[in-house]
């Protein structure tokens, strides 16, 4: 058992209260009042930024309630948060209810889902809260019988004593249980004593799902609430001139149409507070459909924008940006991130001599890639319902992280943190996307105006020229061989529109002896976002399909010649702040050499790629076919190593999903840009992986350890994009370069 | 605007729209019928996949004038409560992640096994195809449907 005292400084309190009709409900929240501002603004928190909230409620019927205190956009937190707090409670996970807890503010703080973070953040906090239910009610029945806590045992939501052969309801406990001070400390349970945690369980909200029962913030209704949509400039680069929405207004349905300003002027955006188009034209109206035709019919100007500045709030504090104005293109773009690559860009890291090793070199391979903005495209077009009253303002949030949207909320539509309520529905999927609550303040204005609760829906053409992309990058490798075919230098120089694409400290850094990252970035006006496993989705395929021609240079097997590279990383680490954990990384790259039977293959058509980010490793081995000229991804293989799995059914869909759209972004995702216009507008412009694409075999395996959990929604999708690559050089003997693949390889 | 009678999951119901309205939008708004989902509008998704007389039918490209006395099934219509083979094949695997396009699958899904009770994986992926899954579920729909395929004919 360890001992954990809920009172110390990762836990800040425990809040215990009685409900009516005998019950108890456990409240918590941890480092309520140390989140350091400036952290807020980061997805990749410190550690000590862990901060969860939920409650179990438990009643006199026994029935068991656990609300998921993160929100839900697909990664199955629903089910294995829920399951930590269970395993230690001794509940009966078959009987158990699972609720999405409320966003809570004063009470609760921060809630979040993002950056794979959710399970490491909630593996503590959330066994400490079911351990310390749990021994509440050891007590209460321990005082009830008069016997010691230590000769009772909890088990499937029942307490018993063996020596009396007595034994009572968790429900029949509560009350009492309510009324106890909270212990000094709790044991948490041992891992080879867990029954529920590591086995694999269905997701709670399943049967919900298949019914088609309303889950989603498109599907809330309630009384008067009216449909809004906003029209925003056609191109990057445009602002609203003017509109005249009078022939809208006199159709049926429409209730009225205005202009809104999204954030005020001044406001100093934080990390996640991005939007393109901060003045909209927004049309309410009684049905969604009239809203459609509607829109069409209100006439607006639209005139250049010209460059500004405004205060943003990231690590480091406040600082200024200058968004550009202009009307930007693609090719346009290559074009300047191909001038960037001449010249010297920031210097990152540096290790030993580079420059003597490149003089010094035998051989030099260099190699460019590219890729272009994605979009994220969640099945769910961005939506959001609000009702602003004088009383309070009601949100249903489709949002990642509302603790950061209250903020928003505070300063532009001017409501006090308490009077703020959101309900976090589930999320049609987000991939990053619902970490910008623009939508939310949209909402909230346009309930304001017409004093109504107003439903938002953005059509997919709203969605996906609004912005918040991946950015598009670029990236070269060079690296020095020397005359015993030794690597001896690695020179990694890149950027992108509008951030640098570089990880420094990532692999292959610290098993370089002479190594130089150098960075560049090129401001726009077209708005990015977190795009799961931010950056890491691009440097991984450019680094993984580097080494894989470097291993081909050299003569030796791409498995064995990263397995050689991280061992000197691991033996003897070159420089320092190397971010991975060479043993672990070698590991999954044991683990799927084993399983594709690597060694025994002949490998003809199939390629493997490996990548660490967000705290976990992952690596896939990729067999591909050419049909009628067309690249097929037949099967994959993949081992992972995400510390302790908590729920191998959740853990293995995640993956397969992962690999499933690392392949369709890889041969199919791009946006083009022309004067600022996206060329991309609907699914039928914007090619997405379907069934026919998809590997008829997905084979994932865990490196099976005992370490704290970590996260599996972006770990296994960056290396997927080179694992094709090189799949698809052993297939056709072409290299692959730029991103999307399918324009390369059928490019004549 | 007009007054439509439509037969849906076996009951009467009226809704007074413009005749261009989209099923789709028929079902959400006036039927409360949420089930049935907007993806994208332009039927390229899949995710407002209804049944019109049995057949898998996009309901953002049929205008409610277009239905007359047409039965619609929706995914509340499928089953009493869940209970369709094909649901519970999805129960069984697990497949959902988000959720969100996964009823117009196992529409489409349904509608398939009932033209063909043992449809060929290639049959699967041709039907299917039209349905788009942003979490990348294919895999397990596929074995879903196989499944169901199976378990229907035992």
């Amino acid at each position: 058992m360890e001992n954990i005292s809920p009172n110390n400084s990762r836990r800040a309190f425990l809040k215990i209260t009685s409900l009516t009709g005998g019950g108890m409900m456990i409240g918590f929240s941890w480092l309520a009042n140390l989140i350091p501002n400036e952290a807020l603004a980061e997805i990749a928190a410190p550690k000590e930024w862990v901060e969860l909230t939920g409650f179990i409620k438990i009643t006199a019927d026994n029935d068991i309630t656990i609300f998921c205190p993160n929100p839900e956009f697909g990664t199955n937190v629903m089910t294995s948060l829920p399951m930590m707090v269970a395993e230690e409670l001794e509940a009966d996970w078959k009987k158990i209810k699972v609720e999405m807890g409320d966003y809570d503010t004063p009470r609760f703080k921060s809630q979040f889902t993002g950056g794979s973070r959710a399970m490491n953040m909630a593996w503590v906090p959330l066994r400490t809260a079911g351990a310390t239910a749990r021994m509440l009610l050891l007590q209460a029945a321990a005082n009830e019988w008069n016997v010691s806590v230590s000769e009772l045992t909890a088990n499937n939501s029942n307490v018993s004593h063996k020596a009396s052969n007595k034994s009572v309801t968790y429900g029949a406990l509560a009350a009492a249980a309510a009324k106890l001070p909270k212990p000094e400390k709790v044991s948490l349970k041992k891992i080879s004593d867990f029954t529920l945690l590591g086995t694999p369980q269905k997701n709670v909200v399943g049967k919900n799902i298949v019914s088609g029962n309303p889950l989603f913030t498109l599907d809330y209704k309630q009384e008067g609430m009216l449909i809004a949509m906003v029209i925003h400039p056609p191109a990057f680069g445009m602002k609203l001139k003017s509109f005249d929405g009078t022939v809208a207004k006199k159709m049926a349905g429409i209730q009225d149409v205005f202009e809104i300003q999204v954030y005020k002027d001044g406001y100093t955006r934080a990390g996640f507070d991005t939007r393109a188009f901060n003045n909209l034209v927004a049309v309410v109206g009684k049905t969604t459909w009239e809203v459609i035709n509607a829109r069409k019919k209100v006439v607006v100007e639209w005139e250049p924008m010209a460059t500004y500045t405004e205060s943003v709030a990231g690590r480091g504090g406040k600082k200024m940006e200058t968004i550009p104005g202009g009307l930007e293109s693609t090719d346009e773009h290559l074009a300047q991130m191909n001038e960037m690559q001449k010249k010297p860009g920031k210097i990152l890291r540096k290790d030993g001599d580079p420059e003597a090793a490149f003089a010094k070199a035998k051989k030099i391979l260099e190699r460019t890639y590219s890729a272009p903005f994605l979009s994220h495209n969640p099945m769910e077009p961005i939506s959001c319902v609000a009702h602003i009253t004088d009383e309070k303002a009601f949100f249903v949030a489709p949002i990642q992280i509302p603790e950061m949207m209250k903020q928003n909320i505070i300063a532009n539509l001017d409501i006090p943190a308490e009077k703020i309520e959101m309900k976090l529905a589930r999320m049609g999927g987000g991939f990053g996307r619902r970490a910008y609550g623009h939508y939310i303040i949209e909402a909230g204005l346009i309930s304001k105006k017409v004093k109504a609760p107003v439903k938002l829906i953005y059509t997919r053409e709203d969605d996906m020229t609004n912005g918040i992309y991946r950015p598009t990058y670029m990236v070269s490798f060079k690296a020095a061989i020397d005359e015993n075919n030794q690597v001896t230098a690695l020179h990694i120089k890149g950027g992108g529109i509008p951030e640098n694409s570089i990880h420094e400290n990532r692999f292959p850094a610290g098993a370089i002896e002479n190594y130089m990252a150098e960075g560049w970035d090129i401001p726009s006006n077209i708005t990015i976002g977190a795009f799961r496993a931010p950056r890491s989705n691009f440097i991984a395929s450019a680094e993984q399909s580097f080494l894989d021609e470097l291993a081909e240079t050299i003569g030796k097997d791409p498995i064995d010649f990263r397995i050689e590279l991280l061992q000197k990383a691991k033996t003897k680490p070159v420089g320092k702040n190397n971010e991975y954990d060479a043993a672990r990384y070698i590991g999954v790259l044991e683990l799927v050499k084993q399983k594709s039977n690597w060694s025994q293959s002949n490998n003809k058509n199939r390629g493997v790629a490996a990548y660490f980010c967000h705290s976990s490793y992952a690596a896939h081995v990729v067999e591909v076919s050419i049909k009628d000229g067309q690249p097929q991804v037949e099967n994959v293989v993949t081992a992972m190593d995400c510390g302790f799995v908590v729920n191998p059914e959740g853990a293995k869909n995640m993956v397969e999903g992962a690999v499933v759209d690392g392949i369709g972004n890889a041969l199919y995702g791009g946006m083009r840009f022309e004067k600022g216009v996206p060329m991309q507008k609907n699914l039928n412009q914007y090619r997405i992986i379907r069934h026919k694409e998809t590997p008829k075999k997905i084979d994932v395996h865990f490196v099976q350890n005992t370490i704290d959990p970590t996260g599996l929604g972006e770990p296994p999708f960056p290396p997927v994009f080179a694992a094709v690559a090189n799949a698809l050089y052993k297939a056709t003997g072409k290299r692959l370069y730029n991103q999307p693949y399918l324009k390369e390889l059928t490019k004549s | 605007m007009a007054k439509y009678k439509l037969k849906v999951n076996g009951k009467m119901m009226e809704a007074e729209v413009d005749p261009t309205t989209p099923v789709l939008w028929v079902l959400r708004d006036h039927l409360n019928l949420v089930g049935t989902k907007y993806g994208c509008g332009v039927g390229s998704c899949g995710a407002c996949t209804i049944h019109l007389n049995g057949k898998a039918m996009k309901s953002c490209q049929l205008p409610v004038a277009a239905v007359a006395a047409q039965e619609i099934t929706t995914i509340e219509g499928l089953s009493e409560s869940g209970e369709h083979p094909v649901q519970k094949a999805w129960l069984s695997l697990d497949v959902a992640q988000c959720g969100y396009c996964q009823t117009g699958q196992i529409m489409a899904a349904s509608a398939l096994l009932k033209s063909k009770p043992h449809p060929t994986d290639e049959e699967i992926e041709t039907a299917m195809n039209g349905n788009i899954c942003r979490c990348g579920t294919y895999v397990r729909i596929k074995q879903a449907i196989q499944s169901a395929a199976k378990n229907a004919h035992q």
